[in-house]
């Protein structure tokens, strides 16, 4: 091990770990917003659109997201979508975790629909506002570990954007591995660094968690 | 610039290939993380602590570290220790290495999720604690297992494309090269894509009626 050459790369590598950071939160915030809106279109009363999105979900979860990255970064060009590598990668990659979160909240509104569904209704409150006050805010708590997962999971996949050239985590490293031939040790920092986003993560599931729980307690 | 999808059949013999490289590489790799991942899980539960200690270790390290990351590890750690290995083999191995992590944890939830009522039975009928593991616990928490694992090895299949960054020949570096002559990538790129579809409904065709097995099994 040649601990010189780690305190040297660390700079650069943390720096790097940012460019990962904030990939997976761009990624996230897109994911989120497409995983709703596909979640709430299954439940749709319009057959069409109820097609279209469990084909969005069974294309995106079928097809590698490799393959989805280079469609838009380099395919896109011919349809005249130029991107810059980071909004290629956030949008492919918000779109493609999109479809797996959209699931887990799936899931989640199945599992508390039922009887709040028919209580609301015969309230008098319509299907949009029943979803969006009683299904959505009962269902948030029981979709936080799956959408933790697919946080986990999508922060770990930020690691493929280096392929279209943007220089995070995994391109960083390489490039330290290619100048100094010591892959042990610049793949040791890296790999480091990536369990310390992962457990980031973890703890801030779990904080929500928490959250979630203490707020159905005091209501009961 | 338009697209235009003709150009896709004259390179139709190297995509078909390059499909049916990545299916070989899914099977190999497939079968190595299932098998290991036994062996994690069986080592891990039976084995003595001074051995499950570090495995578990390895275990956090491959789920916490991007595929990729690994993958690159391998290939250029492998040669700096004086292994020379084709990437082929390097690829093969790695994703089967980062799979097995994953199913060895599916893997040890089934063997724990086996009744203790099948270890007693087994045990008052005279079979020694390793026949008992072997004949009764393991083929069970296999078909418990079965469900997660062949999902899984799904999103294996979807990996095997990252393999194309070592210049690995499978359906994503076979695009690549038509691509060069054609300077089309969408085109290629969306066949590729359309062709892991294919092989992916295949696969969760399969494993369905697999799983139906499994569950008239039990």
């Amino acid at each position: 091990m040649d601990f010189q050459l780690i305190g040297r790369i660390l700079p650069y590598i943390a720096e790097a770990s940012l460019l990962t950071t904030s990939l997976t939160i761009c990624s996230l915030v897109i994911g989120l917003i497409v995983a709703t809106i596909v979640a709430i279109g299954r439940f749709s009363r319009v057959t069409p659109i109820r097609w279209l999105a469990t084909a969005y979900v069974s294309i995106m979860r079928g097809t590698p997201l490799l393959v989805q990255l280079f469609i838009v970064f380099f395919g896109g060009p011919q349809l005249g979508l130029e991107l810059t590598p980071f909004v290629a990668g956030v949008l492919t990659m918000g779109f493609n975790i999109g479809a797996y979160m959209s699931e887990g909240i799936k899931g989640a509104i199945i599992a508390v629909e039922k009887g709040q569904s028919e209580a609301s209704r015969s309230l008098g409150f319509g299907r949009f506002d029943t979803m969006r006050l009683f299904i959505l805010p009962q269902a948030a708590a029981l979709m936080i570990r799956s959408l933790g997962v697919n946080t986990v999971i999508l922060s770990k996949s930020t690691a493929l954007v280096s392929t279209i050239g943007v220089v995070e985590l995994t391109y960083s490293a390489q490039r330290f591995v290619t100048s100094t031939y010591k892959p042990f040790e610049v793949f040791a920092v890296a790999g480091a660094a990536y369990i310390a986003i992962v457990a980031v993560i973890s703890l801030i599931v779990r904080g929500v968690e928490h959250f979630f729980d203490a707020g159905r307690r005091a209501k009961a | 610039m338009t697209l235009d999808f003709s150009v896709v059949g004259s390179y139709s013999q190297l995509l078909f290939t390059g499909l049916l490289w990545t299916i070989l590489i899914t099977a190999l790799a497939g079968s190595i993380s299932v098998l290991l991942g036994i062996v994690i899980a069986t080592t891990t539960l039976y084995g003595s602590s001074v051995a499950s200690l570090p495995v578990r270790g390895i275990i956090f390290l491959f789920m916490g570290t991007p595929l990729l990351l690994q993958l690159y590890l391998l290939y250029y750690g492998l040669s700096q220790v004086g292994v020379m290995l084709p990437a082929f083999w390097t690829g093969v191995i790695g994703l089967g290495l980062h799979y097995a992590a994953y199913n060895a944890d599916i893997f040890r939830a089934s063997l724990q999720a086996v009744d203790p009522g099948q270890t007693e039975a087994a045990r008052s009928l005279g079979f020694g604690r390793g026949a008992t593991r072997r004949y009764f616990i393991v083929p069970q928490a296999i078909l418990t297992a079965l469900p997660q694992v062949g999902n899984n090895s799904i999103i294996l299949l979807k990996d095997t494309a990252v393999l194309s960054v070592l210049g690995i020949s499978e359906l994503v570096l076979d695009a690549q090269r038509a691509i060069s002559e054609t300077y089309r990538p969408f085109e290629f790129y969306f066949t590729a894509a359309l062709l892991y579809y294919v092989v992916n409904l295949a696969m969760e065709f399969l494993l369905s009626i697999a799983g139906r097995k499994a569950e008239e099994i039990r």
